[in-house]
């Protein structure tokens, strides 16, 4: 039924491709992120005996290029520690992460040409069930990175982004591979067109902001106690700088996850005759509102340190996977559209 | 605190009260709350819920015994309008009210006083610039004021400064986001009492006439008076559906179309309208979906006089799975001699399986075959209890039985007839098809989607305005610009450092140019 098999042949070939390109790409971020014993000493010092006060200015470096150094290794211009050879230094050792980003913006063309592909194979929206979700939603994942990117350099995610958006394409060929075919009836609605790419952007958002916890969870913790094991840590920027981009992207998560809720009610409006009903999805998307509501609240409040604070952001994610695989996939709903 | 609690013997009820009162309103109990909800919430989705699907609960109580008079007991299976639910999200809005409260009149009066004075050292600030100025002070101070207020800044003069202040609406909207959480939840509350939602199987040719009594079900809000139904009719004409015989996999069979043609007659004004799964006819300020349909088979039987005590069609009920496999029940009270009942399924395209069993391989009609078993005695029909359309008390009946004595079983395709050993016969006629509708009114959608959209909005303002104070100093020919962010404010020092590059206007640049501070960027940040 109007399905041209052809593409959605060439779909499931891109993705296979931007799969082994994201592995590579994966590899180079992850030498970046970890590989750093040939780090200067020179570097690591004048990165770590920097006064904290000195992060926000150097954000300024950061903006703009891609390729910028990284901001806590990067320039500092009144401190005058920023010896030309040390930035340079700086430079060479993120080749890798270089590479890295240039490995994933080619993954995330292929990615793309897969998403398309594969919404020409069937004249639709590429998000009519769980394998086309994931498709799109880490082809987005990936796009708001290397946005991100431009206006700040947190290339030291690359190495979770491509991880995870390869892990997630991985399941989507597989466990919840699915045949390219039309809508089934409870979802021709143009509603889908506004609530479901939403959601998938938030998502998006919500997983990025995610990782930049944990990096702000352990970056903090070697600032902390320094443990040996966290070393690698020494190339991020302070805790606190990663905390703001965290909580920016996570606000701008929020508001696209109301978004999602109160479009999602609308056309549970349409759909179902009643826009609430407490169907086991608008439980779990309740329950993932009300956990980021109290990331904000907390990130506020008095006697709640940023450690735990992000804490708060993991659990919240943690319910976003849960609320797209457990609840999709086991329990019954009237939002069963997985296609499985 | 500990200390207070420590040394505090009488407070006395009122004291406990604003004690209590005091502690609710705070932000850290705020946030426990929110937390304690949203673990309260789980529970709904893993256990069956009365409001989804009263069958499943009364399942699960069968199944587990005393385990589930337990849950019962607590309320498990009606989690959401639960007292232990309930007064979590009570004492939620309790503590919103007395947060958004004080809050909203220290705006207002924020909102009406000039932006304050500027502190001693500016220099301090997340944004600082210094630079000197030959121009004359109150003039330069002047074109300052000019310029703030181009930007959006409320602005006064205080002797040698100007201060500035914007992002007002970042409260405002803050507010309006608390405040329409509380409208919102309070019309949820309340929606539910004045309105009703209702169900009915349609066959095709049926009329639906809007009252009570021709609702299969029929679930009214506490206040809502059935009496203010409104006076339509609804017709189902046809109902078409188209299901995937060409895609592989799990989409082989999965429905593509499901369209409903009906008419509705209000005031004597009948229109035709076609009816879809995601667009509902509304009519008379009620809304019918489409929620179901299935296959309603044609039966006709006639009594050992072959008098024909039974046609028409029987709504059989589909198993959920992509065959559309049926279950119905016919039952016949006005057959000669004793009462007859039909149990059996209805398959739309019989097909066998590798055990030889008939299973239906697709859902529409390409081979349609009924398969039943038939009973006779009392059907129980004027035993005063209410029965199910869709079960038959076979217990307390005999079942038919062939010439070996083996249970008969009539297996029919379309216009096959069968006798029956008491003399009567069976025949399929045909086959029509039957939608499920929900018929509702909720007469506080509106409002709901009102108070949704000022969420909404009232979020992005209060995460995204940025709340920032300016001052611009002049003394001695120095100038001084200074920036301090209220809340998350990214480009506190940009504006500062703009505003200065503005100002000084190409003006001779001086030792101390452009100083940025680096201190105190979160100052503002943290709250009290
Ligand atoms: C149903 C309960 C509540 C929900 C769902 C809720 C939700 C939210 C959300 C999503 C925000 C983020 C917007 C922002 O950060 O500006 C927020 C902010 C805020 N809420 Fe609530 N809230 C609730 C109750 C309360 C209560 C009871 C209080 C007072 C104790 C309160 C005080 C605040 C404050 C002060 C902010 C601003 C925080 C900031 O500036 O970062 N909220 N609320």
């Amino acid at each position: 039924m109007d399905v041209n098999t052809d593409l959605a042949m060439w779909s499931n070939q891109l993705i296979v491709s931007a799969m082994i390109v994201y592995a590579i790409a994966m590899i180079a971020y992850a030498f970046d992120l970890f590989g750093g014993r040939e780090l200067k000493q020179s570097e690591v010092t004048s990165a770590e005996s920097k006064p904290l006060s000195v992060r926000r200015t150097s954000r300024k470096t950061a903006t703009a290029v891609l390729d910028a150094p990284d901001t806590a290794t990067g320039g500092s211009d009144d401190t005058g520690s920023d010896d030309a050879a040390s930035r340079h230094g700086a430079e060479r050792a993120r080749r890798a992460a270089r590479v890295g980003t240039s490995l994933l913006v080619l993954a995330a063309l292929l990615h793309v040409a897969a998403v398309l592909t594969r919404a020409l194979s069937v004249m639709r929206v590429p998000w009519g069930n769980m394998m086309e979700y994931i498709l799109t939603a880490t082809a987005i994942t990936v796009v708001v990175y290397l946005i991100v990117n431009i206006r700040k350099d947190v290339r030291y995610l690359g190495t979770f982004v491509a991880g995870g958006v390869l892990l997630s394409l991985g399941l989507s060929i597989t466990v919840f591979y699915t045949p390219a075919a039309q809508l089934i009836p409870a979802l021709q609605s143009y509603w889908i067109a506004i609530h479901v790419p939403i959601a998938i952007l938030s998502t998006a958002l919500l997983y990025i902001s995610a990782i930049l916890a944990v990096f702000q969870i352990l970056k903090a913790r070697y600032e902390d106690r320094a443990p040996k094991w966290l070393r690698f840590t020494k190339r991020l920027p302070a805790s606190t700088d990663i905390e703001r981009v965290s909580y920016t992207i996570a606000a701008v998560g929020f508001i696209t996850w109301t978004f999602t809720l109160i479009a999602g009610a609308i056309w549970a409006e349409v759909a179902w005759s009643r826009y609430w009903g407490w169907d086991s999805k608008e439980i779990w998307t309740f329950v993932v509102w009300v956990v980021y509501a109290a990331y904000l609240h907390a990130r506020a409040t008095r006697g709640w340190g940023p450690t735990k604070v992000a804490v708060l952001n993991l659990i919240g994610i943690a319910s976003v996977i849960f609320n797209f695989t457990v609840v999709n996939v086991y329990f019954n709903g009237l939002h069963s559209y997985s296609g499985l | 605190m500990d200390k207070s609690t420590a040394t505090q013997p009488q407070l006395g009820f009122f004291g406990m009260c604003r004690w209590a009162w005091r502690q609710l309103t705070t932000m850290r109990v705020a946030l426990i709350l929110l937390l304690i909800l949203a673990l309260a919430a789980i529970p709904g989705s893993l256990l069956p819920q009365r409001i989804q699907d009263p069958g499943r609960v009364t399942r699960f109580l069968e199944d587990n015994g005393a385990w589930g008079q337990f849950l019962d007991t607590i309320q498990m299976f009606d989690v959401y309008s639960s007292i232990w639910f309930s007064s979590i999200y009570l004492l939620l809005m309790i503590s919103l009210v007395g947060c958004v409260i004080p809050r909203s009149a220290q705006h207002w009066k924020a909102m009406r006083s000039a932006p304050p004075k500027a502190p001693r050292r500016l220099g301090r600030m997340p944004g600082y610039v210094a630079f000197t100025s030959a121009t004359d002070s109150q003039e330069f101070l002047d074109t300052a004021q000019t310029r703030l207020r181009k930007l959006g800044y409320r602005t006064a003069r205080h002797g040698d400064h100007v201060a500035a202040e914007r992002g007002y609406l970042r409260e405002t909207g803050n507010l309006v986001f608390h405040i329409s959480l509380l409208v919102a939840t309070l019309t949820m509350a309340i929606g539910s009492l004045f309105g009703y939602q209702g169900q009915r199987i349609l066959i095709e040719g049926d009329t639906f006439t809007n009252s009570l009594v021709a609702y299969d079900s029929f679930e009214p809000g506490a206040y809502y008076d059935p009496d203010t139904l409104p006076d339509f009719r609804l017709t189902l004409d046809k109902f078409t559906s188209a299901f995937d015989a060409d895609s592989p996999g799990a989409q082989f069979g999965q429905p593509r179309v499901f369209e409903a043609e009906v008419t509705t007659t209000v005031d004597g004004r009948s229109e035709n309208h076609t009816l879809k799964v995601n667009e509902p006819v509304r009519v008379g300020g009620t809304g019918v979906y489409l929620t179901g349909n299935g296959y309603a088979p044609e039966v006709t039987v006639r009594d050992a006089t072959g008098k024909v005590v039974q046609s028409g069609p029987t709504v059989f009920v589909p198993d959920g799975g992509p065959g559309y496999t049926s279950e119905g029940v016919i039952k016949v009270p006005d057959a000669a001699g004793t009462q007859m009942g039909f149990v059996g399924v209805f398959l739309p395209t019989a097909t066998q399986n590798d055990k030889g069993e008939l299973v239906s391989s697709f859902a529409e009609l390409r081979n349609p075959y009924l398969v039943m078993s038939g009973y006779t005695g009392d059907l129980g029909l004027d035993s005063g209890v209410p029965q199910s359309v869709y079960t038959l008390e076979a217990d307390s009946m005999t079942q038919m039985t062939d010439a070996s004595g083996e249970p008969l079983v009539l297996e029919l395709g379309v216009g096959q007839t069968q006798q029956l050993p008491n003399g009567g016969s069976v025949t399929f006629d045909g086959v029509k098809r039957y939608v499920a509708v929900d018929i509702s009114q909720d007469p506080t959608q509106g409002l709901m989607l009102v108070s949704a959209i000022c969420v909404l909005l009232g979020l992005g303002l209060s995460l995204f305005v940025p709340r920032r104070r300016m001052w611009v100093r002049v003394a001695d020919g120095r100038v001084e610009v200074a920036a301090l962010a209220r809340g998350e404010d990214p480009m506190v020092e940009r504006a500062a450092k703009d505003l200065a590059a503005d100002l000084r206007d190409g003006g001779p640049a001086s030792a101390e140019d452009s100083r940025t501070s680096t201190t105190g960027s979160r100052i503002a940040s943290e709250r009290d």
